[in-house]
C-alpha cells in the first residue's frame, strides 16, 4: 500500500465502538491496524450509551448516515454474537397531541419518499401497541426497521474481528501526543503509523486541540427485569416544538426495552458539565417526563444510575476525515448521541477516504474541513 | 397478637409463626423463590437484605426482597418467576 | 415535608442502638433508620419479640424508654452531605430526613466465595442461615453443615443445635495452629472465652473440624450433600443446609456515597470520637473495622456521645474500645483466609449470581469496571454487594465509588431525591430528541 509506513499502516486512538468499527473495516482491507486506548474497550460514551439503532432525518445528511449505517447493522445481524443482544424492536415517536401528529404525517412522508417503511398510529392502536403508555394518547409513528444493540459487546465484537484479521491493541495506554504520524504514549512509547485516526469521542479535541467537540452529558437509569412492560423504543415527539437548543439542559421522555426484560430509561442532555456524578435535579426532571407518558415506571425497581459524555459537534454532524493541517490525521468523532447507529458507515467512510475507493454515499457533509471553513465566516 | 399467620404462595397457603419473613414462608412451601437469568432455581443466600437472592412478588409488586418483610394476613406471594 | 433531627443514625445493629441511646441521654432528637423489619441488626436479628441474650435485651429496652424515633424498614437510597439530608424508601413510602449529626452505623454482611454448586437452594450464609431460623424457619431434625471461618460458625451451630438441628460438622479453614494463638489472646477476655466454650459445649456433637472448607456443593433441585477438604482429604457429607460464609465485610455503600474517606483495608476512616472526615458525620460498628458486637456497641455508645457534643462521657470508654480493638486484631490474624480459598470455583461456576457470570468470563477482563460492562457481572439488583467482594478478594479488583441508589429503589424514590438538594434548579425547557443516550 503506496504511502503507508511504519509499524502500522493505520492507528486509530480511541476503542468505542467508532474505534472498534474503523478498525474492523480497515483490518478488513488488509491494512495493519493498531488501535489506542487509555482504558478497555468501550469505556467511555460507548458503554455508557442505551444503543439504539434509529433512522434520523433532522437534517439530509444525518438521515443519509443513519440510514446507510443501519442497512449495514442490518446485513451484520446474522453475525452478531447473543451478548450484542440485537433486538428488531423499532422505534414509536410517541404524539400527544395534534401539532404532533401533524409531524408524524410530514415524518411518515419524509420517510416514505425516501423507501424507508413506517406505520401511522392512531390513538387505539398506540395504545395496543403499548399499553403501559398513558391512555389516550393522539398516536404515534413506528419505525419497524429501528434496532436495539448493547453497545459495549458490539464494540467488543468488532474488535476480536479486527484482532482476527491482525489489528493490535493496546489498551490501558493514555496518548500524550497524536500527529504527523506519530503516537506517543504516556509510558515513553511512540508507536509510528502511516495514517493516524483520532477516535477518541469527547476526547478528541484534547488529542486535536481547534476542532470543535464539546461533551454533552448524559444520564440513564435501568430498572429491574419487568418482561412485557414496553416492546418498541418509545421516543417523545414533542422536542420538535422548541428549536434545537444548545445552551440550556433538556430532558426528554425515551424509554428502551432490552432483551434482558429490563427497561431503560432517559434522557438528559447538558453541555458545560465535567463531572461524572449523578445529579439529582437532572435525574428527576428526566424520571418525571418518562412518568408522565408511563405512570406505571413509577413503581418499578431501578437498579443503577449512571452518566456519560456524548461528543457533540455545533451542526449536529460527525466529523469524519482528514483533518487539514496533519495529511496523516484523520478524525471520526463528534458523533453526539448517534455513535452507535452511524459507526458502521463511519468505518465505511473512513476506509473509502484512506484507501482512495468511492464511498456509497456523499462524505462531504461530514468533512471536518466544513468546521475550518465555518470558523473563515465566523 | 395471634400466633400464626397465613399467607399464600403462588395461591397455596402457608401458617408462619407470627414475625416470620416471607423467605420462610417461601422455604417452607416451594423452597424456590426464583428463576435465575440462566433458569436456575434460587432461594435465600445472604438473608440480610444484601444478596437479592430472594427476590419474590409480594400483592402483585415484584422484586421484593422476601427476606426483609414480614407475613402479613393473606398475603400474596408468587415466585418462581 | 421534611422532618428533620438534630441526630440521625442508620441502621438498628449494636452499634446503632447503642449510638442512638447514648445520643438521646443529651436531650437532642434522635432518629434511627434501619433496612429491616425490627431493629437488632444481624447479630440480634427479629429485635425485642424474640429470646435473645441478655446485652440485647438490656439495649432494646433502653433504646425503648429513649426519646429516639425509630423507623423500620427504611432504606436509605440517597444522601447528600452538602444539604444533610437523607432520603429513605420503605414498602409504602419515600421521605427525606434532616439531620446535624449522622451516625453511619450501617454493619457488615458476610463474604461469601464461589465455589460449584454454591448457587443451589439451601446454601446459605451462616449467619444468614441462624436468620432465617430465627425469623420462623424450622430445623428439628435437620442436618447442617456449618462452614467458613470465624467465631461465629460457633455461635451459629451452637444455635442451631438448640434448636434441634443435627449439625454434622463444623469446617473453619483456620489452622488449629492459628486458633490456639488466638485463644492465648482470648486469656486476657475471661468473659469471651466462657462464652466460645459454651458455645462449644452446646454444639459438643457436631465435629469441628479445623484447616476444613467446602469444595463442591451437590443436589439436583436443592442441597443433598457436600465436599468438603479436611486436613487435605476431601469427604462427602450428606446434609440439608450448608450454612457457609467467610466471615464478614463491611457495609461502606452509603459511607462512600457520602464521601467518607476508607482506609487501605476499606474500612471507614475515623478520629478518636468516631469521626470521619466529614465533619457532623460518624461511623461506629463494623464498617471501621470487623470487631464484633462488644466493640460495636462501645464505638457506637463514643459516636453517640459525640455527636451530641458530650466528648466527656465519649472520653470514658477509649480504653474498653482499646481493649476490644486488640481483640478484634487477634481475630483477623486468626481467621485470615487462606489462599486455596480463591481457587475453589470452577471456569463455569457463576461468580455473579444475579446476572449468572461464570468465573472464566469475568476473567478475561483485568479490572472491575471492564468485567461489568462486558460481561453484566455485578449489573444486577445486588449491585456488585456479593460478586464484588468475592471479585475482590479473587482478583485483589477495587471496588467503585457508591452511585445512587444506594440500594435498587422504585423510580418515584429516585425522582424524589432532587427535593433533597439545596443545589440550582435548571431552566426548564422544552425538550428535544437526543439520540444514543438518549
Amino acid at each position: 500500500m503506496t504511502g503507508l509506513t511504519g509499524t502500522a499502516d493505520v492507528l486509530i486512538a480511541g476503542a468505542g465502538i467508532v474505534g472498534a468499527a474503523c478498525a474492523w473495516e480497515l483490518a478488513k482491507a488488509h491494512l495493519r491496524v493498531a488501535v489506542v486506548d487509555q482504558s478497555f474497550p468501550a469505556s467511555g460514551a460507548t458503554g455508557a450509551a442505551m444503543g439504539h439503532i434509529v433512522v434520523m432525518d433532522d437534517s439530509e445528511a444525518q438521515f443519509a448516515l443513519t440510514r446507510y449505517s443501519q442497512t449495514l447493522w442490518d446485513e451484520l445481524r446474522d453475525d452478531l454474537p447473543a451478548n450484542v443482544e440485537f433486538d428488531r424492536c423499532g422505534t414509536i415517536w410517541v404524539a400527544t397531541d395534534e401539532a404532533e401528529l401533524a409531524e408524524v404525517r410530514r415524518k411518515s412522508a419524509y420517510y416514505c419518499e425516501r423507501a424507508v417503511p413506517t406505520e401511522i398510529l392512531d390513538s387505539a392502536a398506540l395504545q395496543n401497541a403499548e399499553p403501559s403508555l398513558l391512555a389516550p394518547l393522539a398516536g404515534g409513528l413506528l419505525v419497524p426497521g429501528d434496532s436495539v444493540v448493547y453497545p459495549a459487546a458490539a464494540a467488543a465484537y468488532f474488535l476480536e474481528r479486527a484482532a482476527a484479521l491482525g489489528a493490535k491493541l493496546h489498551l490501558g495506554k493514555r496518548i500524550t501526543k497524536l500527529g504527523q504520524g506519530t503516537t506517543r504514549l504516556e509510558d515513553g512509547t511512540t508507536l509510528e503509523a502511516g495514517k493516524l485516526i483520532n477516535a477518541s469521542g469527547q476526547l478528541a479535541a484534547k488529542l486535536t486541540p481547534g476542532i470543535q467537540v464539546k461533551p454533552r452529558k448524559g444520564h440513564l437509569v435501568i430498572t429491574d427485569r419487568y418482561p412485557g412492560t414496553v416492546h418498541h423504543q418509545l421516543v417523545e415527539l414533542g422536542y420538535l416544538k422548541s428549536a434545537h437548543s444548545v445552551a440550556t439542559d433538556s430532558v426528554a421522555f425515551n424509554v428502551q426495552p432490552r432483551k434482558t426484560s429490563q427497561l431503560l430509561i432517559g434522557s438528559s442532555r447538558q453541555y458545560g458539565v465535567e463531572h461524572d456524578k449523578v445529579e439529582p435535579v437532572i435525574l428527576s426532571r428526566m424520571l418525571q417526563r418518562a412518568f408522565e407518558y408511563i405512570p406505571k415506571l413509577r413503581a418499578l425497581s431501578a437498579i443503577r444510575v449512571w452518566t456519560g459524555f456524548r461528543p457533540a459537534t455545533p451542526d449536529k454532524l460527525p466529523l469524519i476525515g482528514p483533518c487539514l493541517e496533519d495529511p496523516t490525521l484523520y478524525l471520526a468523532t463528534g458523533h453526539e448521541g448517534l455513535g452507535i447507529t452511524t459507526s458502521l458507515a463511519t468505518a465505511k467512510l473512513m476506509a473509502a477516504q484512506i484507501l482512495n475507493s468511492a464511498p456509497k454515499i456523499p462524505m462531504e457533509p461530514y468533512l471536518p474541513s466544513r468546521q475550518m471553513v465555518a470558523d473563515v465566516h465566523a | 397478637m395471634p400466633e400464626n399467620v397465613t399467607v399464600y404462595v403462588n395461591d397455596l397457603p402457608v401458617t408462619v409463626p407470627t414475625g416470620a419473613t416471607v423467605a420462610v414462608a417461601v422455604m417452607l412451601s416451594s423452597n424456590v423463590c426464583r428463576t435465575s437469568v440462566s433458569g436456575e432455581p434460587r432461594a435465600p443466600l445472604c438473608a440480610m437484605g444484601a444478596c437479592f437472592e430472594c427476590r419474590v412478588e409480594i400483592n402483585e409488586v415484584r422484586h421484593l426482597r422476601s427476606c426483609q418483610v414480614a407475613c402479613e394476613p393473606q398475603m400474596k406471594i408468587k415466585v418462581g418467576r | 415535608m421534611q422532618q428533620t433531627f438534630e441526630i440521625v443514625v442508620i441502621g438498628g445493629g449494636p452499634a446503632g442502638i447503642a449510638a442512638a441511646v447514648a445520643a438521646s441521654q443529651s436531650s437532642k432528637r434522635v432518629a434511627v433508620l434501619d433496612d429491616n423489619p425490627r431493629v437488632g441488626g444481624q447479630i440480634w436479628r427479629g429485635g425485642p419479640g424474640l429470646a435473645q441474650p441478655k446485652a440485647a435485651a438490656r439495649w432494646f429496652y433502653q433504646l425503648e424508654t429513649a426519646n429516639v424515633r425509630v423507623f423500620n424498614g427504611a432504606r436509605v437510597i440517597h444522601a447528600d452531605a452538602s444539604a444533610r439530608t437523607l432520603q429513605a424508601e420503605t414498602t409504602r413510602e419515600i421521605f427525606p430526613i434532616g439531620y446535624q449529626n449522622l451516625i453511619l452505623a450501617t454493619g457488615a454482611r458476610e463474604l461469601f466465595l464461589p465455589f460449584p454448586g454454591w448457587t443451589l437452594p439451601n446454601v446459605m450464609g451462616a449467619g444468614g442461615f441462624q436468620a432465617l431460623v430465627k425469623s420462623g424457619l424450622p430445623i428439628a431434625g435437620k442436618r447442617v453443615v456449618v462452614a467458613g471461618t470465624g467465631p461465629l460458625l460457633l455461635a451459629v451451630a451452637a444455635y442451631l443445635c438448640d434448636h434441634g438441628a443435627n449439625v454434622a460438622r463444623i469446617c473453619e479453614q483456620a489452622s488449629s495452629s492459628s486458633l490456639a494463638a488466638f485463644a492465648l489472646r482470648m486469656l486476657a477476655f475471661p468473659g469471651k472465652l466462657r462464652e466460645a466454650l459454651s458455645l462449644r459445649y452446646k454444639s459438643r456433637f457436631a465435629k469441628y473440624a479445623t484447616q476444613s472448607w467446602p469444595v463442591s456443593a451437590h443436589g439436583k433441585i436443592s442441597l443433598e450433600s457436600i465436599t468438603i477438604s479436611e486436613s487435605g482429604r476431601l469427604r462427602e457429607i450428606p446434609c440439608d443446609y450448608l450454612a457457609c460464609a467467610f466471615h464478614l465485610i463491611p457495609n461502606t455503600e452509603l459511607p462512600r456515597m457520602l464521601g467518607c474517606h476508607l482506609n487501605q483495608e476499606a474500612f471507614v476512616e475515623t478520629d478518636e470520637l468516631q469521626q470521619t472526615l466529614h465533619q457532623g458525620i460518624y461511623c461506629a460498628g463494623e464498617p471501621t473495622g470487623i470487631g464484633g458486637v462488644e466493640l460495636s456497641t462501645i464505638e457506637g455508645r463514643i459516636a453517640g456521645h459525640a455527636a451530641a457534643n458530650d466528648k466527656r462521657a465519649a472520653a470514658k470508654l477509649f480504653p474498653a474500645r482499646a481493649r476490644y480493638r486488640k481483640l478484634a486484631a487477634a481475630m483477623k490474624q486468626a481467621f485470615r483466609l487462606r489462599p486455596e480459598l480463591a481457587t475453589l470455583a470452577k471456569p463455569d461456576t457463576f461468580l455473579c449470581r444475579c446476572e449468572d457470570v461464570t468465573l472464566h468470563q469475568v476473567r478475561q477482563h483485568n479490572s472491575w469496571k471492564s468485567a461489568k460492562l462486558h460481561t453484566r457481572c455485578g449489573m444486577g439488583p445486588c449491585q456488585g454487594r456479593i460478586c464484588g467482594a468475592a471479585a475482590n478478594f479473587l482478583f485483589g479488583w477495587n471496588i467503585e465509588s457508591a452511585r445512587p441508589p444506594v440500594f435498587p429503589a422504585r423510580c418515584e424514590s429516585l425522582a424524589a431525591i432532587s427535593s433533597l438538594t439545596s443545589s440550582l434548579t435548571t431552566e426548564t425547557e422544552p425538550p428535544q430528541f437526543h439520540g444514543g443516550f438518549q
